[in-house]
């Protein structure tokens, strides 16, 4: 009797989360769908399911338009930056993980309080200086820029990871006469590497989709899929297929490396407060 | 246990970042705060000012000095009072939907049914698309009048479409927003209910706690601090929501502060004008960012 009703609330419960998943999933998986519909099928909403399947879009979207140059600054950038920042930030996370001195959390508060900084007080400056200094449109200026908004995530990500190293392990190897460096690489290293891959990936996401600094600073020689795609608005949006086409091109990638990547996601964008 | 050495080797190892951090906070800030007290417009580069004023005070780059009209003229604009308007309405809305709507659908995903890992990955995926493609797909393939799935839908039940852009701006970015934000509350509201005691679920089921007393006494304290973080992070988000507004071309009506600033500066090339509007952006976020930053601080400590 009992064991019948648990199975009639879980039969209930799987119809009502499913309902809610695809409301909540369905303009991507239309736009996935669409993407392999020619441009006479993609309009014809009533119709959808009833007409054949296709690549051209996918063709056309590459030919027309570079693609690829678009999708490999997006590689060169989120990657670039998230590289540096965390050339900038394993040391500072370390530090204050394992060293920690009486402003520790005052500075970490403070790293904080830089991401509360709106990005339209630094445009104009960022984007004079920028434009003095020819790095309007170029990917190291747009390296450097997104290394320096991710780096407060990264520093506070990497520092909730590496207080979770056990001090003990540290302090044993020192007695056994590791130097400071076989330390680092023989005995952190190793434990930090799982954190330190999971910062890489969300700020990887991070970065990809950064779409305040990549639209104003870039205009065709560095521009990321952010700004692929709003080349995209009125009159070529009325393509449905290619414009789909283009939308999945830019967002596959991230889904995937996302859908890996969850709970890091949830630690990452909290600054450790939820893990 | 830290010795002198590893403090000094601490300090070197924190220092770079706090070095170019400190940079970039500081120097556009403080250039942002000296520029818009000055006349300068890219496209009327000093003369005009010089001849229109004789005898007005220049700076050394022969820049005149505009006082506090910058500001005078940025916040008696009329879109200023519209932007802020806006901001708010985005801002209060998209929180409002996301803590509601992110308790509901975390208690929903925390239930036991088939397929928890698929409509798990289903829900979360909208916050990992890239804004610009979120705003592209939304304007042209749902919310479009003529052609869009909605349009479709009303059609077919015989109702009037609605022209979301043309009627609605703000409506139709708040939607927009609301479908990328409300994944990100779900996901860590969910995590959070996930970490809850099972012991005390099984203690409550074994008394018979009727399930609101259960949510209201036992649940909803657990989510305060989950919820908490995310007003703060979805603040600091929406507040600089751009990339949506620009894409869709609703900046016009939909407009909220951070486009704003970008249209003086960007599109008018008035430097001064944007740099007085930058200053009045950071002004409210610090003051958003001081009662968030305190009840952060009270909550990580505890």
């Amino acid at each position: 009797m009992a064991r019948r009703e648990t199975v009639q609330r879980k039969l209930v419960f799987t119809f009502l989360a499913w309902s809610v998943g695809l409301i909540v999933f369905f303009p991507i998986l239309w736009t996935i769908l669409t993407s392999f519909k020619s441009e006479g099928d993609a309009i014809n909403i009533a119709g959808f399911f009833s007409t054949g399947w296709t690549t051209e879009a996918y063709s056309v979207v590459q030919e027309r338009s570079n693609y690829m140059q678009f999708a490999w600054n997006s590689v060169i950038l989120a990657f670039g930056s998230t590289f540096l920042a965390l050339l900038i930030a394993i040391p500072s996370a370390w530090a204050m993980a394992f060293a920690p001195g009486k402003r520790t959390k005052d500075l970490l508060m403070w790293m904080l309080s830089t991401k509360m900084m709106p990005p339209v007080g630094a445009l104009i400056p960022i984007y004079l200086i920028f434009r003095d200094l020819g790095l309007l449109d170029t990917r190291g200026g747009i390296i450097i820029v997104l290394m320096l908004l991710n780096l407060p995530i990264i520093i506070w990500m990497l520092y909730t990871y590496f207080k979770e190293i056990p001090g003990e392990i540290l302090e044993a190897s020192r007695m056994d006469g590791a130097s400071l460096g076989k330390e680092l690489l023989y005995v952190l290293t190793p434990m930090a590497l799982p954190g330190i891959a999971s910062t890489l990936l969300l700020n990887i996401i991070l970065a990809w989709n950064e779409a305040f600094w990549t639209l104003a600073l870039t205009t065709k020689d560095a521009a990321p899929l952010t700004q692929f795609i709003a080349s995209y608005s009125s009159p070529e949006g009325l393509f449905w297929a290619k414009l789909s086409a283009a939308s999945t091109m830019a967002i596959a990638p991230i889904l995937v490396l996302g859908w890996f990547a969850q709970k890091q996601l949830v630690r990452g964008l909290t600054f450790g407060a939820v893990k | 246990m830290a010795t002198q050495q590893t403090r000094v080797l601490g300090k070197l190892a924190v220092s770079p970042s706090v070095i170019v951090l400190f940079l970039w906070m500081i120097v556009p800030l403080a250039m942002t705060l000296y520029f818009s007290f000055l006349r300068y417009n890219l496209l009327d580069p000093n003369v005009a000012c010089s001849l229109l004023t004789p005898g007005e005070l220049l700076d050394s780059a022969n820049r005149c000095i505009a006082g506090f009209n910058n500001y005078k003229f940025f916040l008696t604009d009329p879109k200023f009072f519209q932007a802020m308007g806006n901001s708010l309405i985005l801002v209060g809305w998209v929180l409002g939907v996301s803590v509601v709507g992110g308790t509901l659908l975390a208690l929903l995903l925390d239930q036991a049914f088939y397929g928890r890992g698929v409509v798990r990955i289903m829900m979360i995926a909208p916050f990992l698309v890239m804004p610009t493609v979120s705003a592209l797909v939304w304007q042209n393939m749902l919310m479009d009048p003529v052609s869009g799935f909605f349009a479709t839908v009303f059609k077919g039940l015989g109702l009037q479409p609605i022209d979301w852009f043309t009627h609605y701006p703000m409506t139709a970015v708040v939607i927009m927003v609301a479908w990328q934000w409300v994944p990100f509350a779900t996901l860590i509201l969910l995590t959070s209910l996930q970490s809850l005691d099972g012991e005390q679920k099984e203690a409550a089921e074994m008394d018979g706690t009727p399930p609101l007393s259960f949510f209201w006494y036992i649940v909803l304290p657990h989510l305060i601090r989950p919820m908490t973080v995310v007003i703060l992070i979805e603040t600091i988000f929406l507040l600089n929501v751009f990339a949506e507004i620009y894409v869709t071309g609703t900046g016009g009506r939909a407009g909220n502060l951070p486009f704003l600033v970008y249209q003086y500066g960007l599109i008018s090339n008035d430097i001064g004008g944007a740099s007085a509007g930058g200053i009045v952006a950071v002004i409210l976020a610090n003051i958003v960012a001081f009662f968030l930053m305190r009840m952060i601080g009270k909550n990580l400590e505890s």
